[in-house]
This record gives structure tokens, sequence and C-alpha cells, in this order.
């Protein structure tokens, strides 16, 4: 039996994965015996596919936008410079928005990436952590002098965006369901908002103010500095009806009050001296 | 739940429905896990429901066994998580690598059976086996190239990886068929020769020619229904080592439940008599 010198498999290994998404170039020694034969395409075939199905799969309102052929092109080129890092191919394609941004044969079609951005973000909702929606019965029974100091945690699976150059919420919206309205989309900014109460995954355009307002739940804000940074973002923004409906609809799963958070850092301070 | 499993089918979304309420003596279902190693949502949940009526064998792609490099931690620690969670029936793997470099190639890779790639693979599966706390199988993939650097044959591979580590076979009867027409052995004699008593679960499935160079090349594709002459390989195995899992495995071109469940009642019946006998 010969004993192959030490590397010899991490070697091949590296002239394998190599020769498998490169096929123009010349195979190193490892495997110029391989890739010779016809059935080495199985392997290029199978790895190649793979990736792409994944892309298309988690996807989906961007391959319906630009079309099954143009989508696996460009997912293609994707694959190359990024191959999964990750098995669980649910998660493949964390950079495509961005791959999209600055890709050429896209420049065109500015809304693909912010589209690319919301499928993902459907994806994030998809698998998050399953926790209970905060019941919106249990802030209305807050005292109205304690609201101001209460801080509200966003849902795990919420996620939130506003794009201020396009309808990306309308164009990804239509082009997530089968029977989407066909009339024209009125060119403005919008945002939206994705959330799972329970097991299937939600959305509904969201404001500017909105947006504003999560994102400072979501930095640990109080009510009150979330209010104030929806109110920046939009001046005769209504904040009952915008908190109301971020709680009916499920965006937060937890609530704590300031002073709470304070005692409970002086007391894991004092723990730790 | 100590029923002895007899034939079971690979899960499939569209399908959860219906292997929900599919009530069959010996029935269990088989998942890829990486599908499943998500923080919660309803994929988590089907699973969940599936795993309170059926038993569930977990059949991984991704721990790269046979790279030259220890298995992902943070992989292993998911699929240890799953587990725990869902508490399979059997647990498998398979002789080839994907993930290389940090780079997942969703394909099982080949590599020449030398005494350095038996040494890494029961390293590997010593570590598995440890992380998880049980015993795994290992499958024999399907084969397409002639690679001149091996050492080792397929069987005496596998063997040898079963007695050094303790590790179970899992033998993917459809695979051993599409690589002796590929490579030019006779599965009759690769099944002869396998070693009976570690295999824990077998594998039928179906294939294709492929698509230029028909049938000089058959592909693994899991597309179609398992072929006679995959059958008559089946029948000839179970009557020499006895009844053992079987799995109906399809991932392409998926028919309904129906269709699936009648493949899966024709491996039933083959288990039948050496089950029969054993009784």
């Amino acid at each position: 039996m010969n004993t192959p010198t030490p590397g010899a498999l991490a070697r091949f290994q590296d002239a394998f994965a190599h020769a498998l998404l490169a096929p123009e170039a010349a195979p190193a020694a490892e495997v110029a015996a391989l890739t010779t034969q016809p059935a080495f395409a199985v392997y290029r075939n199978t790895v190649m596919k793979g990736c792409i199905d994944a892309l298309q799969a988690n996807y989906p309102a961007v391959a319906r936008l630009v079309g099954e052929e143009w989508f696996r092109a460009a997912a293609a080129i994707h694959v190359r410079e990024a191959l999964p890092t990750d098995p669980t191919l649910l998660r493949y394609g964390e950079a495509f928005a961005d791959f999209l941004a600055r890709f050429g044969p896209a420049a065109e079609l500015r809304y693909l990436s912010g589209v690319a951005r919301l499928d993902r973000y459907w994806t994030e909702a998809h698998a998050a952590p399953t926790e209970d929606a905060l019941d919106p019965a249990a802030v209305a029974r807050l005292a109205p002098e304690t609201l101001a100091g209460t801080v509200l945690r966003p849902h795990p699976a919420a996620r939130w965006a506003w794009f201020d150059a396009a309808p990306i919420y309308t164009i990804w919206s239509r082009n997530r369901v089968d029977d989407a309205p066909g009339d024209p989309v009125d060119w403005q900014p919008e945002g939206a908002l994705l959330v799972r109460p329970r097991d299937a995954v939600e959305w509904r355009a969201l404001d500017a103010a909105g947006c504003a307002f999560l994102d400072a739940c979501a930095a640990g804000g109080t009510l009150a500095e979330a209010a104030q940074a929806a109110l920046e973002m939009q001046g005769g923004a209504n904040l009952a009806k915008l908190m109301s409906t971020l709680l009916e609809v499920g965006a937060f799963s937890g609530m704590s009050r300031t002073d709470e958070r304070a005692r409970s850092r002086a007391r894991n301070k004092s723990k730790k001296q | 739940m100590t029923t002895v499993l007899t034939a079971g089918l690979g899960l499939k979304p569209q399908h959860y429905d219906a292997a929900l309420g599919c009530r069959a003596d010996g029935l269990w279902f088989e998942v890829h896990p990486e599908n499943y190693m998500v923080a919660g949502g309803p994929r988590l949940a089907w699973l969940e429901a599936i795993r309170a009526r059926h038993a569930i064998s977990l059949h991984g792609v991704a721990l790269s066994l046979a790279a030259d490099a220890e298995p992902d931690p943070a992989h292993l620690a998911r699929l240890a998580g799953l587990a725990r969670r869902i508490e399979p029936a059997l647990i498998s793997e398979h002789l080839a690598w994907s993930t290389w470099r940090g780079a997942f190639h969703p394909d099982l890779l080949p590599f020449p059976r030398t005494d350095e790639a038996l040494a890494r693979v029961a390293d590997n599966v010593f570590r598995t086996q440890d992380a998880l706390q049980r015993r795994i199988a290992i499958e024999n993939p399907s084969h397409y190239l002639h690679i001149g650097g091996h050492a080792w044959d397929e069987i005496d591979f596998l063997a040898e990886l079963a007695r050094r580590t303790g590790c179970g076979l899992l033998l993917d009867v459809n695979n051993v068929y599409v690589s002796a027409r590929n490579l030019g052995y006779s599965a009759d004699a690769y099944l002869d020769a396998f070693p009976g008593e570690p295999v824990m679960e077998v594998h039928l499935a179906g294939h294709t020619p492929d698509p230029n160079l028909g049938e000089a090349l058959l592909v693994d594709t899991h597309d179609a229904p398992v072929a006679p002459e995959v059958w008559t390989l089946y029948e000839r195995l179970i009557a020499r080592i006895g009844a053992r899992p079987t799995l109906i495995e399809r991932d392409d071109k998926l028919p309904d439940f129906a269709t699936l469940f009648a493949e899966r009642q024709r491996a039933e019946a083959v288990l039948r008599t050496p089950l029969a006998r054993a009784a």
C-alpha cells in the first residue's frame, strides 16, 4: 500500500474545489486526470445548481421581477464570488442585495437591491426565534405616567426598513404573491414592516416615522425617546395610532421600565464586585 | 416507542400534512438536519409535530467528514442541539466532503481513499460520535470519476472505518448501482461483499441518465422512482443480511404522497419475510 506524503488530501481538495468553480483555468496536477473526464461536469453542475436553486428560493420576488433566465445568470456570477459559508442554505445570499446594487447589468433596475433586502428580511423573520408577541392590553394597563419611561423590545422576527428613493414595499409585496394587482405604482419613498407573531410571516407598509420609532426601540430607547425620534422624522406623525398598530401586528415581544433597567444594572454591578 | 423501524420516507415540506396524518406500523421519516438548523419558526414546529407521531432520522450532508479538517464546531453543535430536540432514531452522514476552507459546496465530493484519508475520516467520525454521544451511520456515495489514487477499495475502507470508530454504515443500493455502472464493476459482487453486520440503514432512490452522455453516465438525481434493477439488488441484499430500516429517498420531481407511499409499501413487503422469520 503506498503511503501518501502528508497533506496530499488537503492538496487534492484545494485543487478539486478550485476546478469546480473555474472551468476555464488550467487544472492543478492533483486533479488534471479528473477534470478531463466528462463526468467531472456532474460535480460542477450539482454544486452550481444547488447554490443557484437556493438563491432562487430565497429571493423569489427578485426572481419574479427579472425572470428566471436573467436571475439564474446573475446568481451564477454571485455564486462564483461568494459560495455559501453555512450549509443551512436558507441563510445563503446574505450578500446578494449588495451584489445586485453594484451589478452592472442591473444598473437600470435601481429598485432591485431593495427588493432583495425585503426578500432577505422575509427569510430572517421566517427563521427567527419563536416568541409570543407582547399583549397590547398589557401596555394599555400601564399608568400614563409610567408609559414615557417604558422600553418596548422589538419581536425577534420583526424587520423594518425605510427606502427613500423608490416604492420598494409595493414592488416587493406585489412580487411575493401570484395574483398581485397590475395597476401603476406611485413612484414615492416607502417603508416596510415584516412580523411573525405566530407561524406565518406577515407584512405591511410602514411610514418613515414608524421606522424611526422602531429603530429607537431596537436601540433600547424609552417610549419617550422613540416618540421623539418619530416626530423628528415626520412632524405630524400620529403616535397613538402608530403605537397601537405596531402592538396589534405583533412588532414587540417584551417590555421593561427604565428604572427597572437601572436597578438591574446596579444589581449586576454589585454581583461582579 | 419500541416499534421496529421498517420502511421510511424522505420528508418534504409539500407532504407535511399527509405525513402527519399517515399511520403505518414501522413507518419513519428522514430529513436533512441542515434544513432545520434555525432558531425557531414554522419549520421547527412542523418537524416537532411530525416527531410527536413518527420516528425521525437525521441524514446530514454537511459535516464534510472526508475533508482534511475537523468538522466545523459550530455546525456540529447545531446538529447536537437539533438531535437533543428531535431525539432521532438514527443519525447518518456521508463518506464524502462538502465544506472546505469555510466554503460549503452543496454536493458529496469524492477523494482518493488513502491511509491518510482513512485516518482523517476516522478521527472526524470519532469527534462527531463524541459530540452526539451516539453511534452514527456512514453512507457510500455515488461515484462518477475514475480516481487513480485509491489505496483502499470502498468496502474495505468502510469496514475498517466501522472497525476503528464503532460507527455503523448506511448502504445506499442505488448509489452502488449507479457507481457500478459508471465505473464498470459488478453491483451484485459489491453488495455480496459488503459487511452486513454494521449496516444500520439502507437507502433506495431513483437515478437518471446524464443529459449529454446518456446511459454511459447515470446521475444519482433522486428525481425518479426506484429502478427495477435496484429493487432486485435490494431484495437480494435483504435476503442475505436481514431486515434493516429502509428509506425511499426522493428530492426532486416530487409525486404525490400516495405514490411515494406505494414505493414505501413495496420496501416494507420485502422486509416482512426476514422480520417474520426473526420474530
